[in-house]
């Protein structure tokens, strides 16, 4: 249970800037989830906290100590990898006591830890089998258990559920947040699951070529976003892009849109999400024309044409019967939101609002 | 009746390798000076005379300490430079690749006559003998089993990928101890045939040898070419058989460790 401190990471090959000036204070016990699409730095980052890469510039700090330059078998972090690494020619206890062997920690108490890290990834009784006699899914808990029994101070994770199917991919996401709350790691996660990461963080990282765009917890990601980017790789939004007439009210072309505040003149792009937008057959701002209807079982999609473009709308799906589930392409609607639900932000893609 | 063809065509290859070896075992029980078909009959005389003719014990004993001790010190620099070209990063790495794989390239008859002048100019230099000692026979015979090991090592090295060297390390394991623990038992099979195959090249080896060998320390092939010079009787072919059938049992007895079929393919 020690916290993590990047200053300043950055590593280039020769032009190619894989992580750019990265900040970032993972707090003891904390879940921290490095999101970004693939190429965005994230393995890299994770790489330099564990030693396998050097940084070109910046310092890495673990509880406290500059491990900078340190070699990994010294920097106390305990890693699960991509597609596991676990050692073939070893059985599952020696795959999951090599960590205490090197800590040369006594075989009664090697023995009583690896069966306890057994137990708490639920592999009881697979002690002796060969690596190969394992599902994925079991050798991914074998590499968990092999990662959390030295009681790393620090615990990386890079995509370790990328592999599974989307059934246990559910089901060990939640076994890996009990487990990492339980045990208080401090931890950080890569993924480029926007949906793992928003259920697993305590706090997120939107990454984009090689650079931190915003750092928050889930709920602030996704409902205030700092640019477009995060707006669009978090979840789906629509965007309106106009120019603010008076505080709350934005136009775009011929059309006057409720949005959040906002300085008289300033051009922007407003983010609404769709689950924000109303839609009603009878009342509302925007009019328009359904066209496209995708039934997701749970929710219902409603693709809808507007003098400001297409627009998404999203509900729990109506019970059968109920006058939205009547819509059929080409019926009038009008769509409407609260002025809250319509964030300003800049129209560059990573850009800040003037 | 595409698995027909299929059955057919491995059969063939089977039949297009393994007919010289039954051909030449046959031939070394045909009971006559010179071979014709049919055979008048079959003995074991060859085998005896074999045996009699102690230039034959004598190069067998020559070839196997020369390829033991060559086949050793290739496993142990071949498998040092494959970890080297595979895991590491430095200068001029892809021309030490290319150069450690080179006397493969280079036919056996050229590099031994290359060594043999070489071994003259160096002779001259500082005055020791080269050509015609053992030390000087390993030295060439290393060229020849180092880059083999490299070769089988290299693949096997990057059949196995840094992940798991990369996990002991995290898991607290210096660099020595992810070379023993990890990599050495992940990569034994291509060592170990490595050294298989090394042997078997330094063994069975006529032209890197043929120059340099001295009197009364021939090795075997080399025996066995002299003796061809005077006589063409199936003596020859009893020798072959011998070597054919314990080299195919030492390929038995390592196939049981390390499943060979894997690495070399
Ligand atoms: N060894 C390397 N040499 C050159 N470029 C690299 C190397 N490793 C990573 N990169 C580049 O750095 C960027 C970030 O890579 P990475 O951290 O693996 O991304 P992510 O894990 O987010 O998908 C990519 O553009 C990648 O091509
Ligand atoms: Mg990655």
């Amino acid at each position: 249970m020690t916290r993590l401190v990047l200053e300043g990471l950055r590593k280039t090959y020769g032009p190619t800037v894989a992580v750019d000036r990265v900040d970032l204070e993972v707090a003891e016990g904390e879940l921290v989830a490095l999101l970004g699409p693939s190429g965005c730095g994230k393995t890299t980052t994770l790489r330099m906290v564990a030693g396998f890469i050097a940084p070109t510039a910046g310092r890495i700090f673990i509880g406290g100590t500059d491990v900078s330059r340190a070699p990994p078998y010294a920097r106390d972090t305990g890693m699960v990898f991509q597609g596991y690494a676990l050692f073939p020619h070893m059985t599952v206890a020696e795959n999951v006591g090599f960590g205490l062997e090197m800590r040369r920690v006594a075989k009664a108490e090697r023995e009583a830890r690896i069966a306890e890290a057994l137990r708490l990834v639920r592999l009881d009784g697979y002690a002796e089998r060969r690596i190969a006699q394992m599902s994925g899914g079991q050798q991914q808990r074998v590499a968990l258990a092999r990662a959390l029994v030295v009681n790393p101070g620090v615990f990386l994770l890079d995509e370790p559920l990328s592999n599974l199917d989307a059934r246990l991919r559910a089901e060990v996401r939640v076994e890996i947040r009990a487990l990492q709350q339980r045990l208080g790691l401090t931890t950080l996660f890569v993924t480029h699951d926007q949906e793992e990461a928003l259920t697993m963080a305590d706090r997120m990282v939107v990454m984009n070529h090689g650079r931190v765009c915003q750092i928050g917890p889930p709920e602030e990601l996704y409902e205030r976003p700092a640019d477009l980017f995060v707006a669009g790789f978090l979840g789906r939004c629509n965007v309106f892009r106009g120019t603010v007439e008076t505080p709350g009210t934005l136009r775009a072309g011929a059309i006057a849109l409720p949005c959040d505040g906002g300085v008289p003149g300033q051009t922007a792009a407003m983010v609404v999400r769709p689950e924000r937008v109303g839609i009603d057959p009878e009342a509302g701002l925007l009019p328009g024309r359904i066209g496209m209807t995708t039934y997701l079982g749970g929710l219902t999609d409603w693709h809808v044409e507007t003098d400001a473009g297409t627009v998404l709308v999203t509900r729990p799906t109506p019970p059968p019967g109920d006058r939205l589930r009547r819509l059929a392409p080409g019926d009038i609607v009008h769509l409407d939101w609260a002025g809250t639900a319509g964030r300003l932000l800049s129209p560059e893609p990573n850009g800040e609002l003037a | 009746m595409r698995a027909v063809m299929w059955r057919g065509g491995v059969g063939a290859v089977f039949a297009a390798v393994l007919l010289p070896m039954v051909a030449v075992m046959w031939l070394s029980f045909f009971d006559q000076e010179v071979i014709s078909f049919p055979p008048e009959g079959y003995t074991w005389r060859w085998y005896v005379n074999a045996w009699e003719k102690k230039q034959f014990a004598r190069g067998f004993v020559n070839s196997l300490q020369l390829a033991l001790v060559a086949a050793g010190l290739g496993v142990f620099v071949g498998t040092a430079a494959a970890y080297a070209l595979v895991r590491a990063e430095f200068p001029g790495k892809a021309f030490l690749g290319t150069l450690l794989l080179s006397p493969l390239a280079v036919p056996g008859v050229v590099l031994g006559t290359a060594l043999y002048v070489f071994f003259v100019e160096v002779e001259n230099a500082i005055d020791i003998d080269i050509r015609a000692t053992l030390p000087g026979l390993i030295a060439a015979h290393v060229l020849l089993t180092v880059p083999w090991t490299v070769r089988l090592v290299a693949a096997s090295l990057q059949g196995i990928g840094p992940a798991a060297e990369e996990a002991a390390a995290n898991l607290g394991a210096r660099p020595w101890t992810v070379f023993r623990r990890i990599t050495l038992p992940m990569m034994r099979s291509g060592v170990v045939a490595g050294a298989l195959f090394s042997f078997i090249q330094s063994f069975e080896n006529l032209e890197l040898s043929l120059l340099l060998v001295g009197p009364g320390r021939s090795t075997l092939p080399v025996e066995m070419l002299n003796y061809l010079e005077f006589r063409i009787d199936p003596t020859l072919a009893a020798v072959a058989t011998i070597q054919i059938v314990l080299i195919g049992a030492l390929m038995l007895v390592t196939d049981r460790y390390v499943n060979l079929s894997r690495v070399v393919s």
